[in-house]
């Protein structure tokens, strides 16, 4: 099927319609000059821009107008009422929060005032579904990944060689990858039941989907010579791809893997929007009750959260590769 | 090998492959550590997930379904209008408001405004917080911010938002410039610090002004890579409008979420249908592009 350079090149259809321009140098050669595309591509995207506004009823007056709202709001969350408590228990313990420092550690009154606030702020409310989510992220990732590995392996061309399976495979995970977490939580949750194992089967099916698309685009690119070789000395497909394949993908695999509990974290924080445990239960009352600034200590603890958990896989990731 | 090898104390005679593979680094101890990190994290989280079986209901729902993408609701699918569908006025057109075709158009509409209003902000961000650019305290200031918007999810800031805009699909718009902005930024970032500015030089000695720099030394270098960052997130920004949709920030997400609650299953049916198929065209689409400009 080798095409020779002449009729591989086909003239593009811009260029058919809008033929370049010739331009004669000054030793009699002609070379021809493209138009530019870039009128074209501006109009479409103008064009776009237009019918999304009229579509989504985009006005910035409502911004300009009510975004006093807005402010009021992220004041609220940015003061959460840990702090608001903080500041108050110091001076029913005699501290006086302007002068406390990094000293005041070794002030037992600070302790005191600490633990106080731990207890009376909606803090302690939050542990319980902060732990959940990160249970469901942790079991979710742990199996998804397992699963992940095999299919992988099943679904890229280098190693399998039945192109029909390796189609079917690809198009089952592509609808896979298509469904919203969210979504797929939400089926979930009327399967299995409101709860985490609701949430953890919809972070597995995510973690699945996108863990085997990075994976088998990664074993698509690795050395294959081992893996003949090993064949070639009667091996069989798996004995030759567990010594002749796993060792170059396993760090890449791994670091996938800490990729996706990162990203994992962050989705099942929301899950419990639909009824799936973790944090989102908590987010989705605190909003309903407009206790913004509980809703402030829930963000802050997952901020603390999801900035540790990013860091150490960061940290992983690195010395992984 | 080489490497592996240097650590090893020349003997007399070269190493036979045995003795080479017996003297190899070994590292068990940290394996197993990690696996025993491993195993109790597994045995800590499993406690906390209990399988509480399938509810009675569970079957019905899985069967219902599987028998809606089977048999979507072709009317729905194609936007039919019948008596009692609600309709809008659009470009001179009568479309069902409820149709699967406007739903769609309307989360493709958001999320490319969103994209773009986002990426468009993404720029003074990520130069600002570029700290070749500006000084170190105020490139930190800026990270933190970009942090902050990563870390907060965008149903949150839906959330948020719907209380100024009320639920509508410019929630979802406003909503997905705030969060597009976080992960735009920080690619962003990574293409600003790959700047190779030698070129600056060269256009300098050539008499080049300003404006020429920019032109012809920065804007070639970085416009490429920012416009793929933009259609990645675009990428990202359609399933989560979806996702928004679900808070009522317009979008294919309410009307699922409904249908799938009160067990409509032909038109939960035709909705995933809908979804999947726009998602795939667009992947692929989105793909094509990127390979395009990454090669130029």
């Amino acid at each position: 099927m080798k095409k020779t350079a002449e009729t591989a090149y086909r003239v593009p259809l811009f260029d058919r319609i809008f033929p370049p321009k010739t331009i004669v140098l000054a030793n009699g050669h002609s070379v021809k000059q493209p138009r530019s595309r870039m009128p074209l591509i501006t109009l479409i995207i103008v064009a776009l821009i237009y019918m999304s506004i009229r579509l989504t009823g985009f006005d910035l007056g409502i911004i300009a107008r009510r975004g006093h709202q807005f402010t009021v709001i992220l004041t609220q969350i940015f003061s959460p009422d840990v702090f608001n408590i903080q500041a108050k228990t110091f001076e029913s313990f005699g501290l006086n929060p302007e002068t406390v420092n990094f000293f005041s550690i070794f002030d037992g009154r600070w302790w005191e005032a600490l633990w106080y606030t731990m207890q009376h702020s909606f803090a302690p409310n939050v542990f319980g579904p902060l732990w959940d989510t990160v249970r469901m992220s942790v079991l979710g990732s742990f199996i998804g990944a397992t699963i992940a590995l095999p299919i992988a392996v099943a679904a890229s061309t280098n190693i399998n060689r039945n192109r029909v399976s390796v189609t079917i495979i690809r198009l089952i995970l592509n609808i896979v990858r298509t469904l919203p977490t969210l979504v797929i939580a939400k089926i979930f949750a009327l399967v299995f039941g409101l709860g985490t194992f609701a949430g953890t089967m919809a972070i597995l099916v995510f973690t699945l989907g996108v863990i085997t698309k990075m994976m088998y685009e990664s074993i698509e690119t690795i050395d294959m010579g081992a893996f003949e070789a090993m064949e070639s000395f009667g091996a069989n497909k798996f004995q030759a791809f567990w010594s002749a394949c796993m060792k170059q993908i396993l760090p890449t695999y791994l670091s996938y893997c800490l990729y996706a509990l990162e990203m994992n974290i962050r989705a099942a924080s929301i899950l419990g929007y639909v009824g799936a445990g973790g944090l989102g239960l908590l987010i989705d009352e605190r909003i309903g009750w407009r206790d913004y600034n509980g809703l402030g200590t829930v963000l802050l603890m997952l901020f603390i959260l999801v900035v540790t958990i990013e860091q150490l896989s960061q940290y992983l990731r690195r010395k992984l590769s | 090998m080489t490497q592996k090898q240097s650590n090893i104390v020349t003997p007399p005679r070269p190493l036979s492959i045995e003795e080479t593979y017996n003297a190899r680094p070994q590292r068990w101890w940290l394996y197993t550590l990690v696996v025993l990190i491993v195993v109790v994290l597994l045995v800590w989280s499993a406690g906390g997930v209990q399988y509480k079986g399938v509810t009675t209901k569970g079957t019905d729902v899985a069967r219902g379904i599987a028998q809606g993408l089977l048999h979507p609701d072709w009317d729905l699918l194609l936007g039919r209008i019948n008596e009692d569908t609600s309709t809008t006025q659009l470009f001179g057109l009568t479309v069902s408001t409820e149709g699967v075709p406007y739903l769609l158009f309307q989360t493709i509409a958001i999320a490319f405004l969103g994209t773009i209003i986002g990426g468009i902000l993404a720029i003074p961000v990520s130069f600002l917080a570029s700290d070749r650019i500006v000084p170190k305290w105020l490139a930190t200031i800026f990270q933190l911010l970009i942090l902050l918007i990563r870390t907060i999810p965008s149903l949150v800031w839906a959330l948020v938002w719907i209380r100024v805009t009320g639920p509508n699909a410019f929630c979802g718009v406003v909503t997905q410039s705030v969060c597009s902005i976080g992960m735009i930024s920080k690619m962003y970032i990574t293409a600003i610090e790959d700047l190779d500015v030698r070129i600056l030089e060269s256009l300098d000695a050539s008499g080049c002004n300003g404006f020429q720099k920019i032109r012809c030394g920065i804007l070639p270098q970085i416009v490429p890579n920012f416009i793929s960052t933009v259609i990645y997130r675009f990428d990202i920004n359609m399933k989560d409008a979806t996702t928004l949709g679900i808070v009522g920030a317009g979008g294919i997400g309410a009307p699922l979420i409904q249908c799938i609650t009160s067990s409509r299953w032909s038109m939960v049916g035709s909705y995933l249908f809908g979804m999947i198929l726009l998602m795939m065209v667009i992947e692929y689409l989105s793909t094509r592009i990127r390979n395009r400009l990454t090669r130029g």
